[in-house]
């Protein structure tokens, strides 16, 4: 039997949209964002919008190389200090003066070599994937606070300042870094055969051996992209403060795998989607922002924050059982 | 036949898209033991699961022991005398043999939460002794053979109350010296008036084993045969619904061409010590022997999946270094393993993504993407040679038939264009149908030049299709025997040991 061609490629677009997971949690993106903007009329102002979005970026390009690796069945607890460390690293070099791209770069590539370290660990050493970025959360933020003595770097120059504060057709300049990532990230996971291996190495990592596939480079190279990414983010949130923070990206490992998760990542590898995490960010960002325009009090907010990652893994559990 | 122990009447049902069952009657007497036959999706494991309680039956009636039931769990099904024995063994591999003899029935000191070790090894000894196997009780269960955590399920279901077991394929992946140990321990169950309904793809065992054998097709009844005086060919025509002609005959035998393969000293321990041996272009060579002689372990090192300590392997005379299944691949050797769920299949993915896994290198455009129209011809191609039954190329695998399944398989390796194929247990777990479909693929490929490594443990398969075939022992070549020489009793005499083993219980 021939696999069916079919003659209206728009038509089996509709009806995969119709049918795919991302769809689901799209719609409880669309009807929380409705509610909020009942209960908080303020939500949907353009200003408000406007800096939500900037806000959802920063976690979204985090969850973004979160989600490669818990595509294998892997995690990177260290992104929050690597995101401390890289941008600590790009402002020192802008202070110093070094022309801030070059000082991006920088950075990036300090953030790099934390990666390289995670991978070499996890895909060579052998060691659990939650071990090894558990120390390196440890190290890379005690390194942090070590070489700054927990002061800040402020005097970042102003030519910085932009790609945080900037804004391009009317969206912050973070919305359309994220926007690129993503789009980067989505052509790497569905049309290369890096991103295939990705995914078969989730879903069965002994026949990829078996079948040829060099795993454990490609597990090696998978530790790089979050660790950019989340490099990425933290030079970006340098400039949208005008400083490095040495308690920036704290706790942020927790809200990039929330939003993976969210946005229907399985933990144990093999099923998620680049859509599926940028809504699960923006879902994520928009509860945050309509408690706090609710005026719900902060200690409130965690906890609903966690009933949501939980209800979202019971939604995604009852759906595949279905 | 007596008042039956188990009587199941025209029973139905069906899951979404799917009519597994219909009008289904199936009856076991007191201390019988009953065949159940048919083709992968033929119904036998969906009407076993209404029995032990896991579905419901749609429509119809059980009758255990005179009154109408139906079970609502296997634990209820347990307490009632009935326990199944599946295919794939639930035990806890991390836990040793007589935890998982006792896991949900331990014996506690009186009414105290503390266990009574003492009392459940008395218990355990007691046991095995009554099945004579010898198994150490404080080894981790993942250590031990197929055969003897088989024997630990066997004695599970001892431990309660059992008047009815169901074995789905128990000796898939047993030797024959372990099949007949299992069939000394049926054959005691018997005389005890124990029942037992055997379900398995090895026809020629089910006669040995059982009184009659109740044959299913597309989820109806399709008659019986009695084991005395039935035959194979009656058997597989039930079955299949239509005559097969022979069974895995060899079709243009050519003769090998030039030598392909050759391995010498190949060591790599525990498991294999010293095995020598020459492939020849266009050969089948057959590799026979007991589970545990080496023969898996061997096709790994070659394929670069695990590591040999010494030994030289020469592709077409030249030396060659295979340090990883990718330098296998690269030098046109292929394998494909012996469980193919968990060491070949991505089991979430469709048929076009696991077909073309190991061929990403020729699929790709601009050195990164791969080419999705490509990938469909591939696929298609495959799919058309191998007559892989499937609705769409996006379908994925996990829903296919162990058949499919395992044409899929190879398919991937076909791809790759292999000089050699290492085929492991390649029939394994499929229907009779399959079975010979699969054969005819491996005839044809030698025919067209493809040099294959057949280890199978289903000692009519390696005679019906090898040139010469290897026998194995404890990690060493015992013998090779020429194809006018290898028989069913010259295999098996090289592969047990010489001394004091008897080969027929």
């Amino acid at each position: 039997m021939h696999a069916k061609r079919d003659p209206q490629p728009g038509r089996n677009i509709a009806r995969a949209l119709v049918k795919s997971r991302e769809s689901a949690i799209f719609l409880a993106l669309i009807l929380l964002m409705t509610v909020i903007g009942i209960a908080a009329p303020n939500f949907l102002g353009t200003g408000n919008l406007y800096l939500v979005s900037r806000q959802i970026s920063f976690v979204a390009i985090v969850a973004l190389g979160e989600l490669f690796v818990i595509l294998t069945g892997g995690i990177d607890l260290s992104v929050g200090s690597v995101m401390a460390l890289a941008g600590m690293g790009a402002a020192y070099a802008m202070t110093i003066g070094v022309p801030p791209p070059f000082a991006v770069l920088l950075g990036i590539l300090v953030g790099l070599v934390m990666g390289a370290v995670n991978g070499v660990l996890v895909a060579y050493v052998g060691i659990a994937p939650f071990i090894v970025t558990l120390g390196m959360l440890s190290f890379a933020s005690g390194l942090v606070l070590g070489l700054t003595k927990g002061w800040p770097i402020t005097d970042v120059p102003a030519s910085f300042l932009p790609i945080a504060q900037g804004a391009f057709l009317g969206l912050p300049i973070p919305v359309w870094i994220a926007a690129a990532i993503a789009l980067l990230a989505h052509l790497a996971l569905s049309t290369t055969a890096f991103g295939r291996r990705t995914y078969a190495i989730g879903g069965n990592e002994q026949a990829t051996f078996l079948s040829g596939i060099d795993v454990k480079r490609i597990k090696f190279a998978l530790y790089l992209i979050p660790a950019a990414c989340s490099s990425i983010a933290g030079i970006i949130l340098v400039a949208r403060f005008n400083s490095a923070q040495a308690d920036t990206g704290k706790g942020w490992e927790l809200d990039a795998i929330a939003a993976a998760v969210i946005g229907g990542t399985s933990l144990a590898g093999g099923s998620g989607s680049v859509l599926g995490v940028l809504i699960g960010a923006c879902i994520m960002g928009v509860i945050k922002n309509g408690l706090v325009l609710m005026r719900v009090s902060s200690y409130w907010q965690t906890a609903i924050i966690g009933i949501i990652i939980v209800l979202a893994a019971v939604l995604d559990r009852a759906k595949r059982r279905a | 036949m007596a008042v039956p122990l188990l009587e199941m009447r025209h029973v139905s049902r069906s899951f979404p898209g799917v009519r597994a069952l219909d009008d289904v009657s199936f009856s076991v007497g007191p201390g019988e033991v009953v065949g159940l036959l048919g083709e992968n999706g033929a119904g036998k494991s969906t009407l076993m699961k209404i029995l032990a309680g896991v579905y419901r039956a749609d429509a119809g009636e059980i009758v255990w022991d005179g009154k109408e039931t139906a079970f609502r769990s296997i634990r209820e099904a347990q307490e009632a005398g009935v326990t199944l024995i599946f295919q794939e063994l639930n035990n806890c591999p991390n836990l040793k043999a007589i935890e998982n003899l006792f896991l949900g029935r331990e014996i506690f000191r009186g009414s105290s939460p503390f266990l009574d070790g003492a009392a459940m090894r008395r218990k355990a000894l007691e046991l095995f002794d009554y099945l004579d196997v010898r198994i150490d009780l404080d080894v981790e269960v993942r250590l031990l053979s197929t055969a003897v955590q088989q024997m630990i399920e066997i004695a599970k279901a001892l431990l309660t109350n059992v008047r009815l077991l169901v074995m789905d394929e128990p000796t898939s992946s047993l030797t024959d010296r372990e099949t007949s140990r299992l069939f000394k321990v049926i054959r005691d169950l018997k005389q005890r008036g124990i029942s037992v309904v055997f379900i398995s793809h090895k026809l020629s065992e089910v006669f040995e084993i059982t009184d009659r054998v109740a044959v299913l097709r597309d989820g109806r009844n399709a008659g019986e045969v009695d084991a005395k005086t039935g035959t194979i060919e009656e058997l597989i025509n039930r079955m299949v619904g239509r005559d097969l002609g022979s069974r895995a005959a060899r079709v243009g035998n050519v003769k090998p061409g030039p030598e392909m393969l050759r391995v010498e000293g190949l060591c790599g321990p525990p498991l294999v010590k010293d095995v020598s041996f020459t492939l020849r272009k266009g050969e089948i060579l057959g590799f026979a022997g007991l589970i545990g002689a080496g023969r898996t372990e061997m096709a790994r090192i070659l394929f670069g999946a695990a590591k040999k300590t010494s030994g030289r392997v020469l592709l077409e005379g030249k030396e060659v270094r295979i340090g990883s299944p990718r330098d296998a691949v690269a030098l046109g050797i292929a394998y494909l393993p012996e469980d193919r769920k968990v060491q070949a299949l991505v089991l979430p993915m469709n048929v076009r993504e696991n077909l073309t896994l190991a061929v990403h290198r020729g699929l790709r455009r601009f050195r990164a993407f791969l080419s999705r129209k490509k990938e469909e011809e591939l696929t298609t191609t495959y799919v058309t040679s191998l007559r892989i039954r499937i609705a769409t190329q996006e379908q994925v695998v996990n829903n296919l038939s162990g058949g499919n399944q395992q044409k899929v398989v190879i398919a991937k390796w076909l791809a790759t264009l292999p000089r050699i194929l290492i085929l492991d247990e390649p029939t394994r777990g499929i229907d009779v149908a399959a079975k010979a479909e699969v054969h005819r693929i491996v005839s044809d490929l030698a025919a067209g030049g493809v040099s294959i490594i057949l280890i199978s443990s289903e000692l009519p398969e390696v005679l019906a299709l090898s040139d010469r075939v290897v026998v194995m022992h404890e990690g060493r070549v015992k013998t090779v025997l020429e194809k006018d020489q290898a028989t069913q009793q010259t295999i098996m005499s090289a592969a047990l040991v010489a001394d004091g083993v008897v080969v027929r219980a």
